[in-house]
C-alpha cells in the first residue's frame, strides 16, 4: 500500500516534471514549494529534500528561501490550526489585540505551532466574515466578535475537548 | 576601448571604463573602506560600508557595485560621508558581543580594524543582541552566529568558490543566520571542513575547532613522549601570523620553537609526503598496466575526500587508496617509530601542525586508525601554533633556526613542493617516470601543472606511452573537471585534486590575512608557493623515492611499495556518505 508521503512525493515529481525547462528550472522553485505546502500542509524536510535532488537545486539555498517568507511553514500544523483575521475591517476593531492574545497565550508567534503539536497560529487576510469583525478561523469554523478574554476561553475549550 | 575621465575629491584622473569605483579607486591609491566586498566572489552590495557620494545622484552610492562613467565627480571622504559610514559601522556593532578582549580575533578582526579606521571612540547605543548557541559540533570549523555581521562572504564563497552550497542566509531581518540547510549541525551538513569560510570571514563567526589547550596539557604530561610534525606549506606561512611579508621560509625556526614548546622529536611531514608518492608512483603504474581504475586521482586532500563521499561517490574507485602524507607520518610514528624507541604507542602523543582545518577531521576519521589509535591525536592549525609559540613567550622571528629530528626529518625537493597546486602531480611523475622507464627524468620542473589556473593539463611520454595529467585546485574547479571526466573517461590517466584555491599554501588553516591584505589573496598565495619552490630547487634530492630516510624505513619495516604491511598503515578506502551534496547546474 502507499503512504500519504509516497503519494505526495510522487504528485510532487511530476509537478516538477511538467514545468517548462525555459527560462531555468530555478525561477519555479516558489512554485513548486507552494506545490509542496499544498500537498504536505508544510513544506517537509522531506519534501526539500526531494525537491534538491530532482531541481539539483542545493538544500541550503531551498532552506534560505523557504524561512525568508513568511508563509511557508516549516513544521506541520497544529491540530488546531488558527488563522487570525487581519483584514481592514478586523483590523480597526482591533484584530492586533486579538492576535496578541493568541501570541500571549499560546507562546508562539505567527507561522509557528505550539510545542504540545496543537495549535499553530497564523495570519490571514479578509475571511469574508467581516461583519463578525474582529474574527478567526479554527480550522473550519469561524469565531466572530474575538476579544482578548473570549480568546482565552476559546483556547481552554479547545484544550479540554482535546484531551 | 578609449580612457575616460574621473574626478576624485575635484582632482581628474584617467581611467578606463568598464570598472566599478572602487576598482578605480583602488589603482588611484584611495582605499574605500568596505566589509561584503571580495575581488574572487559576486558582488553582493549588502553592507554600505563602501559608500562614495557622486555628483548628481540623491543617494550615497555603494562603490562595489557602481560602475564609473566620463566626467563622474565622486568624494570619498566628506564630513556627511564619513560620518554616514561611521553609522553604518556602528549599526553593525548596536548587534555585536563587542567582548573583544576575549575573542579568537582579537587583533585580527577586520571589524575591529573598520570601527578604529571609522573613529568609532566610543558606544552611544546598547543594541539588541543576538543569543543562538554556537555549533561547535564538526571536528573542524565551528560557528557561531552571535559574531557574525551578515556580510555574505562564507556563503559566496562556499557556493561559487567550492561549490559546496553548504550555507546559506536563513530567516530574514534581524533574525537573519547564516546556517546549513534546516540548521543541521555542521557535523551532519555537507561541509568539506575545508576552512575557507574561516578566512573569509571577517570576524569570528566562523572558526577552526580549537585544540591548543588538549596539546599543551599533552606537552606538559611527563608520561608522554612528544612527537610533532609539519606539512609543507606551514613554513611557508607562519612567518605572516608574525608580522612578516609573505614569501618567507620559516622551517628551522619553526622546529626550534616546537622544541621550546616541549616537543620531544619535531618530523616533517614532507617525509611523509614522500612516502606517499612512492606508494602513489607506483600505484599508478599498477593502475597503468591493468589493475584497478584510471584516471587514478589523488587523495591527500582531507577535504577533497570529505568532498568526495558526499558529491563524488561515483568515482571512489578512482580514487588512490594512499593515505595522506600526514596520516601516513603518523602511522610511521605510532608503528615504526614507537617500536624503534622501544615505547608502547598509547604512550606517544602524536601532533600535526597544518595549513588546514580539514585535517582536524581527517585525523578523527575511524578509518585511518592505526592498530586501534589515531595514528595523529591533535591537529593544530597554523595560526594555532603561531598562537601557541606566542602564548609560550617564543620570540620566533629571532630564534636560531635548528635541523628537524631523525628518522621522519629528511626529504626530498618533491616532498617540499606537495603543498602548493601541481605538487604532488609534478612530485609523482618524477618517480613514476624512473620507475617506469628506468630513466631519469632530465627535465624534473613540470611546469605544465606549475601556477594558479583553475585547471591544468600536461603531457608525459614514458617508453612511447603518453600519459595525460590535469591538475586542479578549490572544490569547485575539481567538480567542474570531474564533470570533464564523466564525459570523456579516457582523458586523463592522472589527476591531482586539492580542496583549497592554491594548494595547501591556501588552505583554510593558514594565517589570516594582514592590515593592508585581503583573504585568498593570489599574490600571497604565489609568494608562498614560490617560497616551497625555491626549498625543492635548492635540494640535492628532488625524487622521493631516492629518500633516503624512505628507503630505510622500507628496507627496516614496511619491505617495499604496496606490500601487505605498506597495505594494512598506508592505504585506506572511502565510503558514499550522507547527505549527499547537490551542485547545481549552471
Ligand atoms: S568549511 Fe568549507 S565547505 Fe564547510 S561551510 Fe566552510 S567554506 Fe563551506
Ligand atoms: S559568518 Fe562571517 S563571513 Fe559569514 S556572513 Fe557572517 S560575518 Fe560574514
Ligand atoms: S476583514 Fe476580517 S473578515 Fe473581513
Ligand atoms: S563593500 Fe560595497 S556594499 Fe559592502
Amino acid at each position: 500500500m502507499q503512504t500519504t508521503t509516497d503519494q505526495n512525493r510522487q504528485q510532487l515529481i511530476e509537478y516538477i516534471n511538467q514545468l517548462p525547462d525555459r527560462p531555468y528550472r530555478d525561477s519555479y522553485l516558489i512554485a513548486v514549494l507552494h506545490k509542496a505546502q499544498e500537498l504536505y500542509g508544510y513544506v517537509s524536510r522531506d519534501a526539500m529534500d526531494l525537491i534538491s535532488s530532482q531541481m539539483q537545486i542545493p538544500t541550503a539555498h531551498i532552506w534560505g528561501v523557504v524561512t525568508f517568507y513568511h508563509y511557508f511553514r516549516t513544521q506541520p500544523p497544529g491540530r488546531y490550526q488558527i488563522s487570525v483575521c487581519l483584514g481592514t475591517a478586523c483590523y480597526v476593531k482591533g484584530a492586533a489585540e486579538v492576535l496578541q492574545a493568541f501570541k500571549d497565550r499560546l507562546g508562539v508567534e505567527a507561522g509557528q505551532i505550539t510545542e504540545d503539536g496543537l495549535f499553530s497560529l497564523l495570519e490571514a487576510r479578509c475571511l469574508g466574515a467581516c461583519g463578525l469583525a474582529p474574527v478567526c478561523m479554527i480550522n473550519d469554523k469561524v469565531y466572530g466578535q474575538l476579544n482578548p478574554d473570549k480568546v482565552g476561553r476559546i483556547i481552554n475549550d479547545l484544550r479540554k475537548a482535546a484531551r | 576601448m578609449s580612457k575616460i575621465t574621473i574626478y576624485i575629491n575635484g582632482k581628474p584622473y584617467k581611467v578606463e571604463p568598464g570598472q566599478t569605483i572602487m576598482q578605480a579607486a583602488d589603482k588611484l591609491g584611495f582605499h574605500i573602506p568596505r566589509l561584503c566586498y571580495h575581488p574572487k566572489l559576486s558582488i553582493e552590495g549588502a553592507c554600505r560600508v563602501c559608500i562614495v557620494e557622486v555628483e548628481g545622484m540623491k543617494n550615497y552610492v555603494a562603490s562595489c557595485a557602481f560602475p564609473v562613467s566620463d566626467g563622474m565627480k565622486i568624494r570619498t571622504n566628506t564630513l556627511e560621508l564619513r560620518q554616514a559610514r561611521r553609522d553604518i559601522v556602528e549599526l553593525l556593532l548596536d548587534n555585536h558581543p563587542q567582548d573583544c578582549h576575549v575573542c579568537e580575533r582579537n587583533g585580527t578582526c577586520e571589524l575591529q580594524r573598520l570601527s578604529y579606521s571609522m573613529g568609532i571612540r566610543n558606544r552611544h547605543f546598547e543594541g539588541q543582541r543576538k543569543d543562538y548557541p554556537a555549533d561547535e559540533s564538526s571536528e573542524a570549523v565551528i560557528r557561531d552566529p552571535n559574531r557574525c555581521i551578515l556580510c555574505g562572504r562564507c556563503v559566496r564563497l562556499c557556493s561559487e568558490i567550492q561549490q559546496i552550497h553548504n550555507l546559506s542566509q536563513a530567516y530574514r531581518g534581524f533574525k537573519t543566520v547564516v546556517m546549513p540547510a534546516y540548521n543541521i549541525p555542521m557535523k551532519d551538513s555537507v561541509c568539506s571542513c575545508c576552512g575557507q569560510c574561516v578566512n573569509v570571514c571577517p570576524t569570528a563567526a566562523f572558526l577552526e575547532k580549537n585544540h591548543t589547550k588538549e596539546v599543551f596539557a599533552a606537552l606538559n604530561d611527563p608520561s608522554l613522549v612528544k612527537v610533532v610534525q609539519f606539512a609543507p606549506s606551514v613554513r611557508a606561512a607562519i612567518g605572516e601570523a608574525f608580522g612578516l611579508e609573505p614569501g618567507h621560509n620559516m622551517e628551522g625556526q619553526l622546529v626550534a620553537a616546537l622544541r621550546r614548546l616541549g616537543f620531544d622529536y619535531v618530523f616533517d611531514t614532507q617525509s611523509g609526503a614522500d612516502l606517499t608518492i612512492t606508494e602513489e608512483a607506483s600505484e599508478f603504474l599498477e593502475r597503468l598496466q591493468g589493475k584497478g581504475k584510471l584516471p587514478m586521482i589523488t587523495s591527500c586532500s582531507s577535504a577533497w575526500m570529505k568532498c568526495m563521499e558526499q558529491f563524488h561517490p561515483d568515482l571512489i574507485d578512482n580514487i588512490s587508496t594512499c593515505k595522506s602524507p600526514m596520516s601516513m607520518t603518523g602511522a610511521m610514528v605510532k608503528t615504526y617509530f614507537a617500536r624503534r624507541l622501544k615505547v608502547s604507542p598509547e604512550k606517544i602523543c602524536s601532533v600535526a601542525v597544518m595549513c588546514c582545518t580539514a585535517k582536524k577531521y581527517e585525523a578523527a576519521r575511524p578509518e585511518l586508525m592505526v592498530d586501534g589509535l589515531r595514528a595523529v591525536d591533535y591537529v593544530v592549525t597554523t595560526r594555532e601554533a603561531a598562537w601557541m609559540i606566542k602564548s609560550a613567550g617564543i620570540d620566533f622571528l629571532n630564534i636560531i633556526p635548528e635541523p628537524f629530528d631523525e628518522p621522519l626529518g629528511i626529504s626530498s625537493g618533491a616532498g617540499v613542493i606537495f603543498g602548493t597546486t601541481g605538487g604532488v602531480m609534478e612530485a609523482a611523475l618524477r618517480s613514476a617516470y624512473e620507475l617506469f622507464t628506468g630513466q631519469t627524468l632530465v627535465d624534473i620542473e613540470v611546469q605544465a601543472v606549475r601556477g594558479f589556473e583553475a585547471i591544468k593539463e600536461g603531457k608525459v611520454v614514458m617508453d612511447g606511452q603518453e600519459i595525460r595529467v590535469a591538475v586542479t585546485h578549490g572544490l569547485g574547479n575539481a567538480s567542474k573537471l570531474l564533470d570533464m571526466v564523466r564525459e570523456d573517461p579516457k582523458r586523463y590517466h592522472f589527476i591531482e585534486i586539492m580542496g583549497c584555491p592554491g594548494g595547501c599554501i591556501g588552505g583554510g588553516g593558514q594565517p589570516y590575512a594582514g592590515v593592508n591584505a585581503i583573504p585568498l589573496d593570489e599574490d600571497a598565495l604565489k609568494k608562498r608557493a614560490q617560497v616551497l619552490y625555491d626549498l625543492d630547487r635548492h635540494r640535492t634530492i628532488r625524487r622521493s623515492h631516492e629518500n633516503p630516510a624512505v628507503q630505510r624505513l622500507y628496507k627496516e619495516f614496511l619491505q617495499r611499495p604496496l606490500s601487505p604491511i605498506s597495505h594494512k598503515y598506508l592505504h585506506t578506502h572511502y565510503k558514499a556518505k550522507e547527505p549527499r551534496g547537490v551542485i547545481p547546474r549552471s
